[in-house]
């Protein structure tokens, strides 16, 4: 559905995204993730056609964004970063006339439009002004408006800023929904969400793809020891020492006072077992053990700061030309 | 519906839901209003001081008060269209709402033309409420309705180049207050160029320079005369007008 080859952007000097691939099937999440500024916005601004690439090529649907991009806009369902509605027209009026941008009229744009307002809760406050509304219902409109033309594509720009955490797993909940039937792009720098929502996560920072993969197969793939908490509540002060003991633990701190202790065991070996009975053995009062799985906030944090160390170490050695093939190895071995 | 009939319906509305137009419009009527009242009475005064005088007057409304209110009329325009186009571009720039203008399935062309309609026809309103002047004149005294008639198409096109000038300028910025002063100076200085013009006199740079400003060409209309030379410029300023909004427009996504 989404083909995007190679794109550059420049702005001056300074470059906003650098050579950046990805391609997207139909029915497909994928999710966009870096820190602000990483290029997220200008890569989506690209891809509706906002604004042309410096180098490079971006087609949807089979159409190219530059040669044709009102077919491409036709074919796009767009949220921007800030809610893109008029603050003097009620919601219903608001609807109607992005519903009317994009040709839809009659028993069409009405079905259409009471189709989102359901989807999207806005029954409430369909005849109230926007300007009146809250942040999170203006998201919410900003969303109904990207939905209502029923785009194959939909390209979603944080969808989730402003909102309540009950709003937050409803919009997450409608995102899946729409899978399957719609291709979909979303960009967030709040991690547990692409987790929640996409099938595919791609981590950019500074402009350049750093890592893509699906969620799970990111977090394995980082991994180079098991973590595991344990809460003793009667632990002796040689705990730590003691605990080093056990066949396969490679370190142990303390992880915040009474008795919170993070281990870190080899990989590929399940060590919990041994710790429990030394736990029980010695009467240390254990109440909680767990394995962490690593989270996918560790993985974006490790990779943006390997980028990060790598860009450094080239600073001094040869320059700023880094690329992306060197650091993905670099981060998988 | 079509796109530019959408636009225009969005924008009127966006105009009469807030209260730029009200105050604008209210402005507008009283001071042309005001003004013809001040001229009407100074004729009636001169034709008392004829009559006293020479025991009849014989008053020509055309000159003393269609010509003067004319005159005026062009410069309240100048000092009030760039309020009303001021929003246009800008305000969707700095609201972000520009953004979902330019994603969606309409061309440049339907933008600009929808746009531009919008306001004028807001302006094409004010200006005919100011012809209950006329209509009121009529049921007490005689004139020539011709010199009136092309006067109103001459407030006509200079307004449709006021609101072009002041589209362009929205276009160019996301500030309203820039965009609102940038279309009055430029407009000043269109203004001043006739008196550059005529300085230089009877000289090639003179008629250039004084056949870039809208005076002269307003002028012929104002006295009547409907010479093609001031339909072709002003239809052609517009359209330049129009076609660098387009271009500026366009160069956004560049940006």
């Amino acid at each position: 559905m989404i083909d995007v080859q190679q794109i550059t952007k420049r702005y001056g000097q300074h470059t906003a995204i650098d050579r950046v691939t990805f391609s997207l099937a139909k029915g497909e999440v994928l999710a966009f993730l870096g820190p602000n500024g990483a290029g997220k916005t200008t890569t989506m601004r690209i891809l509706t056609c906002f604004m042309p690439p410096t180098e490079g090529r971006a087609s949807v649907a089979g159409f190219d964004c530059l040669e044709q991009p009102l077919e491409v806009k036709r074919r796009i369902g767009y949220l921007p970063e800030t809610p893109p509605v008029y603050q003097e027209l009620t919601v219903d009026e608001y609807l109607r006339f992005v519903g009317r941008l994009h040709g839809l009229a009659g028993t069409a744009l009405t079905g259409s439009m009471s189709r989102e307002i359901e989807r999207l809760g806005l029954g409430s406050v369909r005849h109230r002004l926007i300007g009146n509304l809250s942040r999170g219902y203006r998201q919410r409109v900003g969303l109904a408006q990207a939905l209502l033309h029923d785009p194959p594509v939909l390209i979603l720009d944080e969808p989730t800023v402003g909102l309540d955490p009950k709003q937050i797993i409803e919009i997450r909940e409608l995102i899946k929904s729409l899978a399957g039937s719609h291709s979909v792009i979303l960009s967030t720098h709040i991690l547990p969400e692409a987790t929640a929502v996409c099938q595919r996560v791609v981590i950019i920072n500074g402009g350049r793809i750093v890592a893509e993969d699906t969620p799970d197969r990111l977090s394995a793939r980082l991994r180079h020891s098991e973590k595991i908490a344990l809460i003793l509540t009667r632990a002796p002060e040689d705990a730590q020492a003691r605990l080093r003991r056990v066949e396969g633990i490679l370190d142990v701190h303390a992880n915040g006072p009474g008795g919170h202790f993070l281990l870190e065991s080899e990989l590929g070996k399940d060590v919990r077992e041994d710790i429990a009975r030394v736990a029980v053995t010695n009467n240390w009062g254990l109440i909680e053990l767990k394995l962490i799985s690593m989270t996918l906030e560790d993985v974006f944090l490790k990779l943006t700061r390997h980028e990060e160390e790598l860009a450094q170490g080239s600073d001094s050695a040869q320059g700023l030309d880094l690329e992306v093939g060197s650091s993905k190895t670099g981060v998988s071995s | 519906m079509t796109p530019v009939h959408t636009l225009v319906a969005k924008e009127l509305r966006s105009y009469f839901v807030s209260p730029v137009v009200y105050v604008v419009g209210a402005v507008f009527l009283l001071i042309v209003g005001l003004l013809a009242y001040i001229y009407i009475v100074f004729t009636g005064a001169q034709a008392i001081q004829l009559m006293q005088v020479q025991g009849q007057a014989q008053i020509n409304l055309n000159d003393l008060v269609f010509r003067n209110l004319f005159s005026s009329i062009r410069f309240i325009l100048l000092l009030v269209l760039p309020i009303l186009t001021m929003r246009l571009f800008a305000e969707e720039k700095k609201l972000r709402t520009f953004e979902l203008l330019m994603t969606s399935p309409i061309g440049l062309n339907e933008l600009v033309a929808g746009k531009f309609a919008s306001v004028f026809l807001v302006f094409l309103g004010l200006l005919g409420l100011t012809g209950l002047i006329p209509l009121t004149l009529a049921l007490f005294s005689d004139f020539d309705w011709n010199p009136v008639l092309t006067g109103y198409l001459g407030l006509i096109l200079l307004g449709a180049l006021f609101l072009s000038v002041g589209l362009l300028a929205s276009a160019l910025t996301e500030n309203q207050v820039v965009a609102a002063f940038v279309s009055f100076g430029f407009l000043l200085f269109l203004w001043l160029l006739a008196g550059v013009g005529s300085l230089l006199g009877d000289t090639p740079a003179g008629q250039v320079i004084s056949y870039v400003s809208f005076m002269d060409h307003y002028d012929h209309l104002v006295r009547g005369l409907i010479d093609t030379r001031d339909l072709v410029y002003f239809v052609s300023a517009l359209f330049l007008m129009l076609f660098l909004t387009h271009r500026v427009v366009d160069s956004t996504k560049w940006k």
